[in-house]
This record gives structure tokens, sequence and C-alpha cells, in this order.
């Protein structure tokens, strides 16, 4: 484990290795897999992760393992998951994938938003397994000793790359979570829209601010726009702070170790204030399923969101249209090679009431039947497992995995990369506050600085 | 020793009135079970965590583990008066906008009350449809308004309005000034002001059913001694109804207070826009907010609000024994 407490893991962590083209396709052909997760694949054939599987078997590590995860008869194992029922494909894919291990299980089904705030007293007694995020989010709960140690179960993991293994690893070298998807934050946006005005996919600042200004004369919204529940536009700070400042200064100021009052965190929010005008208005009052929508009906043109945007629609001629691009480079030293990509997983109780059973589904849950049958319902996010049949991607996700593969840093999101209270009590509220008044910048700078540390520790 | 067979009050007013009981023992095992009982489980259910948060309060906590919490004396404190303070006062700040306004709703309510109870033609149907909102939770109204009414796609208030208000988000404030003393400028955002419609549209029915009820008790006959003594109608309402409905005006008083004080639920309902800011969504985003809390703060600013509660139920204490004095 190279990440530091407070840092993301370098893609190198997470598997994503810059390659070029060449490795790309040497590797696709020596697996015989798709594009992108062969492309991890090639760094782990270096790694012991391929080669660790279930020991005790000849017949491979899959076979081992789904017959130790279709042993297990025992009690049902009770799982807690961050979707309720009915709240559409993400839920059913979760639910689909956890029937296809074959496991008894007892499903608790908690409102996504409902669990995230709710965590902290959840994990005073946690179901044996449940849903979580990697990142600072992961390797807090691990180290306060809220989380079970998973090593084990990882033994029998063969199907990850090391940099997911890394990306799975608290501060104290062990595992604690078992990843399952992640997907990469781009700019959305309709090929037929660009292709009927004659748009083209901007790659510097010039042509985004030239594209803007086009879509803005044609009638349309540059940028759709939404902020309510405070986290969407954490994501335009991300990404204009990897742009501006590059990914290493915007690992050090939310670790702490950079000031919110210099000049360079300032830059951040002038070019914000900048492309602002380009975005629709209002949108803290605005979900981001409304925002999707207007980029669905072409009132916006472009929309900066995880690929997970697609789950708001199940229009498959829109779903076919939907593409997306990285954010463009903003200063040619900076470059484009940074972007959020961040993984979502399972992890276990400390003491989970059901260990035995708890750690055969985690095992199940790391095997492919699992994950092929979640992205059979919800094809959104891209699966961990770098065994995954990539031609059962479909274009977005096969984009993303590209996307992801060839960024050189991958930062999991501002509320996985710092402390997640800092975002909630102090960040979420002061970038609120900017995209609805910009001129207020540097009094929420300063405001910001100076509350640092009473969250930052 | 002489027994008072009456339980009728002496002519001196019973200031000298013995200690002398008529209950038998059962009477008193019963009793000290009715009282004893809810008295246990009040303290232990209310007072004890109270003085919990009192002692959080000194205290440094991630809210994890028992027994790991370590004192920091009066920091806490120092951290919400001063580093935190662009947070505490415009919550403080809100909930007395809340205040005023819900009193400004209660007497709505009561003049709604006093007329329907004159007798409106179609009394009950107005009755009915003031009170609908009342069997809804806060909650609820927050989530009703947001999208049935405020949303900027599809929202009542914003058909045909181009561009569409952002009612919900627009924490843009009304009127702003500044407390000697106090870099944080205070003011009433236009989305909490859009709140406070949605909080009004169910408390207004509240009261007016609570007035609806004390105005059936009053006696006839002092109205119409009023009417007969030349009172119009304002003066009937101000001298004779008004002070009879006393009860029901403590009643509505305590609601009122609670409801501004405790006001959490139709925010959180909104997601906790910016500028909508209360004591109650502090005290629980650093309580139970996701990364471990930060239980020391969230106490005290828990405490802070137990301190403003605690002004008025001691002015309600005070106000009720001077009146059994009497």
């Amino acid at each position: 484990m190279s990440g530091n407490y407070e840092t993301s893991p370098s893609p190198s962590d997470v598997g994503f290795q810059l390659v070029s083209r060449r490795t790309l396709l040497a590797s696709a052909a020596a697996v015989g897999a798709g594009v992108a997760l062969a492309a991890c694949g090639s760094d782990s054939k270096s790694s012991p992760a391929t080669t660790v599987g279930g020991a005790t078997t000849t017949t491979g590590a899959q076979g081992a393992t789904t017959t130790m995860a279709g042993g297990y008869t025992g009690d049902p194992v009770t799982v807690g998951l961050n979707e309720a029922a009915g709240s559409g494909k993400p839920y059913d894919g979760l639910k689909a994938g956890l029937d296809a291990t074959g496991i008894p299980y007892k499903g608790n089904f908690v409102d996504h938003n409902s669990f995230q705030d709710n965590i902290t007293s959840y994990l005073q007694q946690p179901d044996d397994v449940f849903t979580w995020f990697s990142g600072y989010r992961m390797r807090f709960f691990a180290d306060k000793g809220l989380a079970g140690d998973i090593s084990a179960v990882w033994a029998n993991l063969p199907d990850f790359t090391e940099g997911f293994k890394a990306a799975s690893t608290g501060n104290d070298g062990k595992q604690y979570l078992v990843p399952t998807a992640y997907y990469p934050w781009a700019v959305h946006y309709r090929k037929s829209l660009f292709k009927d005005k004659g748009y083209s996919v901007p790659t510097t600042k010039d042509e985004l601010v030239a594209l803007c200004t086009k879509m803005k004369a044609d009638g349309l919204i540059p940028f759709a726009y939404a902020n309510d529940g405070k986290w969407p536009v954490q994501g335009t700070f991300d990404i204009l702070n990897m742009r501006v400042n590059g990914y290493q200064y915007h690992v050090d100021l939310l670790a702490g170790k950079e000031s919110w009052t210099d000049p360079k965190t300032k830059a951040v929010f002038t070019t914000w204030a900048e492309l602002l005008p380009f975005h629709q208005t209002g949108a803290n009052g605005r979900t981001w399923q409304q925002a999707a929508t207007s980029l669905e009906k072409k009132e916006a043109g472009m929309f900066l969101l995880g690929t997970f945007v697609a789950s708001n629609s199940t229009d498959q001629t829109y779903l076919d249209d939907l593409d997306f691009f990285n954010f463009p480079a903003l200063d040619t030293a900076i470059g484009a090679d940074s972007i959020d990509a961040p993984i979502d997983g399972f992890m276990m109780a400390a003491k989970p009431k059901n260990d035995k059973g708890a750690k055969a589904l985690l095992t199940a849950i790391g095997q492919l039947p699992f994950i092929e049958a979640v992205n059979k319902v919800n094809p959104s996010n891209v699966p961990a497992n770098s065994k995954f049949d990539t031609s059962k991607l479909n274009a977005i996700q096969k984009k993303s995995a590209e996307l992801v593969s060839s960024a050189k840093h991958i930062a999991q999101f501002l509320d996985r990369d710092t402390s997640p209270d800092f975002v909630k009590n102090v960040l979420a509220d002061a970038f609120a506050g900017f995209i609805a008044d910009p001129t207020t910048v540097d009094s929420m700078l300063k405001s910001i600085e100076s509350q640092k540390s009473t969250y930052l520790k | 020793m002489t027994t008072e067979l009456t339980s009728a009050t002496p002519p001196d007013g019973g200031r000298r009135r013995r200690r002398y009981s008529q209950l038998s023992r059962s009477d008193k095992v019963w009793l000290t079970l009715m009282v004893g009982v809810p008295t246990f489980f009040v303290v232990l259910f209310v007072w004890l965590p109270a003085l919990a948060t009192i002692a959080l309060s000194f205290t440094s906590w991630d809210g994890l583990k028992l027994g790991t919490w370590q004192l920091v004396g009066f920091h806490n404190y120092w951290t919400i008066f001063t580093v935190l303070q662009d947070k505490l006062y415009p919550a403080l700040f809100n909930n007395v906008v809340l205040l005023v306004w819900l009193s400004f709703c209660s007497i709505i309510g009561m003049l709604l009350a006093y007329l329907l109870d004159k007798g409106v033609r179609g009394t009950s149907i107005y009755q009915s449809i003031f009170y609908m909102p009342v069997v809804l939770s806060l909650a609820i109204v927050g989530f009703i308004w947001k999208s049935v009414i405020f949303s900027q796609e599809q929202g009542l208030f914003n058909v045909g309005r181009t561009p569409p208000i952002d009612f919900v988000g627009d924490a843009s404030k009304l009127f702003v000034f500044h407390l000697p003393g106090l870099d944080t400028p205070l003011g009433l955002s236009r989305n909490f002001a859009a709140i406070l419609i949605a909080i009004a549209w169910r408390h207004i029915g509240y009261v007016m059913v609570l007035y609806l009820a004390g105005l059936k008790s009053v006696d006839p006959s002092l109205r119409e001694a009023a009417t007969i003594d030349g009172c119009n109608e304002w003066q009937t309402f101000r001298h004779v109804v008004f002070p009879v409905l006393r009860p029901i005006n403590v009643v509505v008083l305590v609601i009122t207070v609670i409801e501004a004080l405790r006001a959490f639920d139709i925010i959180v309902a909104l997601k906790e826009p910016v500028g909508t800011i209360v004591m109650g969504v502090l005290v629980k985003n650093n309580l139970v907010g996701e990364g471990g809390g930060n239980v020391g703060i969230g106490s005290a600013y828990g405490v802070v609000l137990l301190v403003l509660c605690l002004v008025f139920i001691v002015y309600y204490l005070i106000n009720n024994y001077r009146e059994n004095e009497l």
C-alpha cells in the first residue's frame, strides 16, 4: 500500500496504468479480453494477484472459490445495501448479484443517502456484510476498528489486480473491501445534438469556451447543473482543481497540506466563476436527475457527472445516443490526465454474527457470477473484476474503462478523498454559496481555511 | 389537634393548613407508582441524555467507542462562537425568525378560529381545508412543497414563469444587517422565506383547531353580557373572549416556541439548502454525520439550544406558579 492516509490511491494503486496503445493492444491480445481491463491485467501479470487464488485445487481459482461459495449452507448472512428496494436499476442489479451467489442472505435495504448519513450509528450494530466505498472513507472506519479484516477472503479473490487490492487495503496493510465496480466522472453529451449542430468535442479551454458560447447563441444551456444534496458540484471543484493545479496539489489541499487561501486555490474558483455563466442557473434547488432530464430533452448541451447519469433514464434511444468526453485541459502544462473515478464495494462488520457466512458471501461477491448478474441488470458502472468479459460491456462502459485506464492520476471524489465531515460541515455549504454568488470567494476561502483545523485532524 | 372534616379551603386562605393526609396506605403505593414510574422514565430518557450532552460538550469525542473521550474544557464553545460563527449565528437567527413568524401564524390561526366559530356558512368545510395539512409531518410537508410547489421544472409557483424561481436553492438574502461585534452578516434567505410559507401552511391550521376547541368552551352568556354592555366585536374579543382563552393561549405559546426551536425535519427533508440552517440541523450534522462525528461540537450546539429552551421553560414555569398562587 503506497497511499498515505490522506491521499487517494495512485493509478498504479488502483491498477490503471498509463499504457501506450501498443501495450494496450498487446495485453488485450494476450489476455484475450477487451480493451481497458486487460490493461490492468497486464499490470498484474508480474504480480501475485492472479496466482494466489484457490490454493487447494487444480481446477483454478474460479472453480475452487465457486465451490466454496456455493458450498455454504449455514444461517443466512445479513446484508446491508445502500440502495432501497424500488430505487431502480442500482438496487435491482445488486439484488440480482446477491441472488446469483447462491448464498442464503437476509437483506436490509436502505435509501442511499440515509445509509450514508447514518453510517456512524449503523456501524455500531451493522449487518454482517454491507456496501461501502474505497478511499478515505474505507480507511477511516478500518482505523477505528469498525470494519472486519478480510485478508483471508482476499486469498480467494484471484480476479482483482494488485491496484484494486491496494485500493481495498487499509493503513495497516490488511484488506477491508471487496470492490465491485467503479465509474469515472466526465462530460456527458448527446451525439445527435453535437452532430446536428456541428459541435465538436473540446480539448482546450479556448475550445470549451467557444463551444459554450456557441451553444448559448443556439439557445441551449451549455452545462446542465444541479446541486441538490450539495454534492454534485463537488465534482466540478475536483476536476477544475486537477486541471488548474494538477493532481498532487488537489490531494495535498484535501489532506490539509496546502492552504485554501493560497492564490493557486483561488485560481480554481476564478476559473469556476468564469465558466459559471455557461451553467444552468438555480442549481442549488435542482436534483441531478432533473438536470439529467434537461440533457435528455436537449435543453442542455453537456453535463459533468459520474457515468451513473445514464441510470436516470430507461429510454434506449437516448441511452444509445449518450456519450461523454474527458473534461478538457485548461492549462497545457497541467494537461487533462487526472479524473475522479470512485470505486464501490462491500465490507464486513468488525464482529459479524455469522463470520463464516459473511466471508463466504464476500468471496462470492468477488467472483464472476456476482458481477455478471449485476451487470446484466444495471450496466452502468464498470465491473472491477478483471476476468469480466468486456464484450458484455456496453459502449459507455467500454469508454469508461478506457478513460480510466488512460488517466495518469485517479481521485476518488471530494468526500472520499478527505474527511467526509469536513466536506459535509464546511465545503458543501461553501461551494453551494459560491455557485449562488461567486463574488463571495475571498470570504469563503478565508472561512474554509479557518474551519479546516476543526474537522481535518 | 383539630381535624378538618371538609376539604374546603379555610378562610385564612390555607396558609396554615396542616400537613394531614387523607390517603390510605394503598393510595400512597399507587400514587408513588403513578408518579414514580413516569418520573423514572423521564429522568432516564430526557434528563440523563440532557446531562450527558452537557458533559460531552466539554469533551472531544468521535462518537465511536465509549470511553475514548478527552476533556477539552470550553474549547468546543470557543470553536462554535468564533471559528464556526458563520454557522452558529445564522442558525440562531433563523430560529429567531421562525419564532417571530410562527407567533404571527398563531395569531392568524386564532383569528381564523374566531371567524369560523361565529358560524360562517360551510364552516366545517373551511375547518377541514385548514386542518388537512396538520395531519402531515413537517418532513412530508417539505417533500410535498419541494416537488409540487417549488420545483423549477413542474412546480405550481413556477408555472409559466421563465426563468423559474429557485425557491429551494436561492440563498440570496432579502435583507442583511450587521450586529456590532459580529463578523458574520445576518439576514433572511429567500429560500428560508419560502420554507416559512410551507411551515405556515401547516401551523395556522394547527393553532386554529386548538382555538376552535377553546372557543367552544367559552360561556355564551359572557358574550351576551358584553353585547348588552355595549361592547363592539373587537372589544368583546379583546376584553372578554381572549382573557377567557388563557389556558389555550399558554398551550399555543408553548407549541409555537417548541416548533420554532426544534425546527429540523422540514430543512432535512429539503436536504439542508444553504441559507436554511437551523440549530437542530447543526446538532445533527456534527453528531451523526458521516465520518465519525464531532460529538463535542454537536453537543455544544445542543447545549446552546437547551439554554434557549430553558429560558422559555423557566419563564413559563414562573408564570404558571404565579397564576396558581392567585
